[in-house]
């Protein structure tokens, strides 16, 4: 579970976030939706505790972000906005590389890296090294590696970004299957359709703030919309930075 | 394994699989000095031989007039070549090294028993012609001389009357030493080696990670950055000390390549050397190590790294360039300067003095603390915030 509450961060004159609360729980999906630079990505940061907060708190299964910060990472599996491989390694070595960081035991992490392997669909792509991966090919590579320690949380930043509809359909899946499993799933996203096909519960962020912390249906029923897009554009008060 | 043997176990791996990496720490950075080394050698010695030992060719004006003048140069191996119309003008144009002129008056003034004069026209700033002349200079005062001696004893006088002082010179150069003057640019070699043997993957392992947004999804794991930075420092210096190893073997076999018997110097680079060496450049490798990251941590690319860096390239060049130039006494203070006490320390085994250990001891406690003040800057610059973030 992660709690978030009242995160501020600035960076000179500008306010990415100021004043972002939610909780996201386990078993279940929750989508941070936005605009582009909305803060998405700065809260996300902050959870990984790859930035501080100025002020405010993240807990994730109770631990504080500020306090253990290796703790956390290690409860936290994450699929940050910068993507990049080892382009020298194969799949399969820089999915080995982030479970040795993670203190993973030789024999558990082949039997994890193959599972996930199996579960990404990626067996055709794991011996080869990254040079030249599609896209998709890189998500893939990138999710198992953060997945590979078996963590409780999941953090998805713009896990679709860049991806064709069969590579996306791949991606729904597996974070459904992820949610079954028991975890606790946050992704951000500025793509409404996919966020209403996918979420328990919806985190509106915009200008740094969330304005809507709700379930798709009373989203719905709060705006008096009859449609998810027509919801989110009410509730933002304009659809600029929004695709549908 | 812990954190810091999986870093730098995957870092070794991931880059001997680089070409570009492993030509620059196995080939170019530890035979660059080597072979740059042997062929200037050979270009210098051969310049000198073929001056000192060759029949030189001198155009001599007025030679009809002092036979036995050309006889005693012809003996000392110069050849009288036909005389120049404007001496002066050959000289500056490099047409010739140096130019004899004998004064019409020769002939009447010695039989005369007088002092005649003779004339040598040469250029003192070009080099090269520097050898010629002073053969030719002492061909003549020496005949000189002779004849002197002989016309005192025609009177009944001993030759020492006219010369009541003499010099004697002791030359205390060793061989090794008068190889040392020549060698002293060697040290930089050495400087070079761990630098290009280190320096591409100082860059990849930190701008290179930057720019293909690969350091923010490790820094996401549950290791501290710095232990992170230790393995990455723990193969850059393992690709520079390989680097070194290499160099200091190729420099072995230069004896064999470069006729230092014809020189009169010898020229000992074996094991003993090489292993003083390798000790005394130990704190630069970690020193040049920490550098290379912490600049590459300033630029957002690898090539703005790589920029950087060839101007840190220059810096290692000061030290050894100006003790060319500047002939400085050894002070002990300058052994714990890093570069400076380095570069004293390796002329100081090319003389073959040896490198007492007080002195080597200050080599390596000033270049461990300035090495150690590095890897600190450098940890402090992992820490920061915008250093993961790519975009």
């Amino acid at each position: 579970m992660i709690e978030v509450r009242d995160l501020h961060k600035t960076f000179g004159d500008v306010r990415a976030v100021n004043g972002v609360s939610f909780t996201a729980r386990d078993g279940e999906i929750t989508g941070l939706l936005g605009p582009n630079g909305a803060g998405k990505t700065t809260t996300l940061r902050m959870l990984y505790t790859l930035m501080a907060p100025d002020s405010g708190q993240v807990l994730v299964d109770g631990v504080d972000a500020s306090v253990d910060p290796t703790a956390v990472r290690r409860q936290l599996g994450v699929l940050p906005d910068a993507r990049g491989l080892y382009k020298r390694l194969t799949a399969a070595e820089n999915i080995d590389y982030f479970g040795q960081l993670h203190g993973v035991p030789a024999g558990l992490l082949r039997e994890r890296r193959e599972a996930l392997i199996d579960a990404l669909d990626m067996r055709d792509i794991a011996g080869r090294r990254t040079e030249g991966f599609s896209q998709g090919q890189r998500v893939k590579t990138a999710i198992a590696r953060a997945m590979v320690h078996d963590p409780r949380n999941v953090l998805l930043d713009e896990p679709t970004n860049g991806l064709d509809v069969m590579a996306t359909r791949a991606m729904r899946h597996f974070m459904h299957r992820l949610k079954a499993e028991g975890r606790c799933v946050l992704f951000s996203s500025h793509i409404m359709q996919e966020v209403a096909a996918l979420c328990d519960r919806i985190v509106v962020i915009a200008h740094g703030r969330v304005v809507a912390d709700e379930t798709p249906d009373a989203l719905l029923a709060q705006t008096g919309e009859t449609t998810l897009e027509d919801a989110f554009v009410k509730i933002i008060g304009t659809d600029e930075g929004l695709a549908a | 394994m812990n954190a810091f043997t999986t870093v730098y176990w995957k870092e070794v791996r991931e880059n001997l699989r680089d070409r570009r990496t492993l030509i620059n720490a196995l080939i170019t950075g530890p035979l660059l000095g080597p072979v740059m080394f042997i062929m200037l050698m050979n270009i210098m010695i051969n310049q000198q031989l073929s001056k000192s030992d060759r029949p030189l060719s001198v155009p001599v004006i007025g030679a009809d007039l002092a036979p036995n003048l050309v006889g005693a140069l012809r003996s000392a191996g110069i050849d009288a070549a036909p005389a120049l119309a404007d001496a002066e003008t050959a000289v500056r144009e490099q047409r010739a090294d140096v130019v004899v002129r004998i004064s019409p008056a020769y002939a009447k003034a010695w039989s005369e028993g007088q002092a005649v004069q003779v004339e040598l026209i040469y250029d003192s700033s070009r080099r090269d012609a520097s050898t010629p002349v002073a053969r030719v200079r002492n061909a003549v005062e020496s005949y000189g001389k002779r004849e002197g001696a002989m016309r005192l004893i025609a009177r009944g006088m001993s030759p020492t009357t006219a010369w009541p002082v003499q010099v004697a010179e002791r030359d205390q150069a060793t061989s090794q030493s008068r190889s040392a003057l020549m060698f002293s640019f060697l040290p930089y070699f050495f400087v070079l080696t761990v630098f290009l043997g280190g320096m591409y993957l100082a860059i990849d392992l930190t701008a290179g990670e930057r720019e293909r947004q690969s350091l923010e999804p490790l820094f996401v794991n549950p290791v501290s950055r710095w232990k992170i930075l230790a393995g990455k420092l723990g193969a850059i210096c393992s690709f520079s000390v390989v680097s070194l190893l290499l160099s200091v073997a190729a420099f072995a076999t230069a004896p064999w390549f470069i006729p230092t018997d014809k020189l009169g110097i010898a020229l000992d680079l074996g094991f003993r050397f090489g292993a003083q060496v390798v000790l005394l450049m130990l704190p630069l490798i970690l020193l040049l190590a920490a550098l290379q990251s912490l600049v590459s941590a300033f630029a957002k690319s690898y090539r703005e790294a790589q920029t950087y860096l060839s101007i840190l390239m220059i810096v290692p060049v000061l030290p050894s360039a100006l003790l060319s130039v500047i002939p400085v006494r050894a002070e002990p203070w300058m052994y714990a300067v890093p570069l400076l006490g380095q570069n004293l320390g390796i002329v100081q085994l090319l003389r073959g003095d040896g490198v007492p250990g007080w002195q080597m001891g200050l080599c390596l406690a000033g270049g461990f603390a300035a090495a150690i003040l590095a890897v600190w800057a450098t940890a402090w610059m992992y820490r920061s915030e915008r250093l993961a973030i790519s975009g």
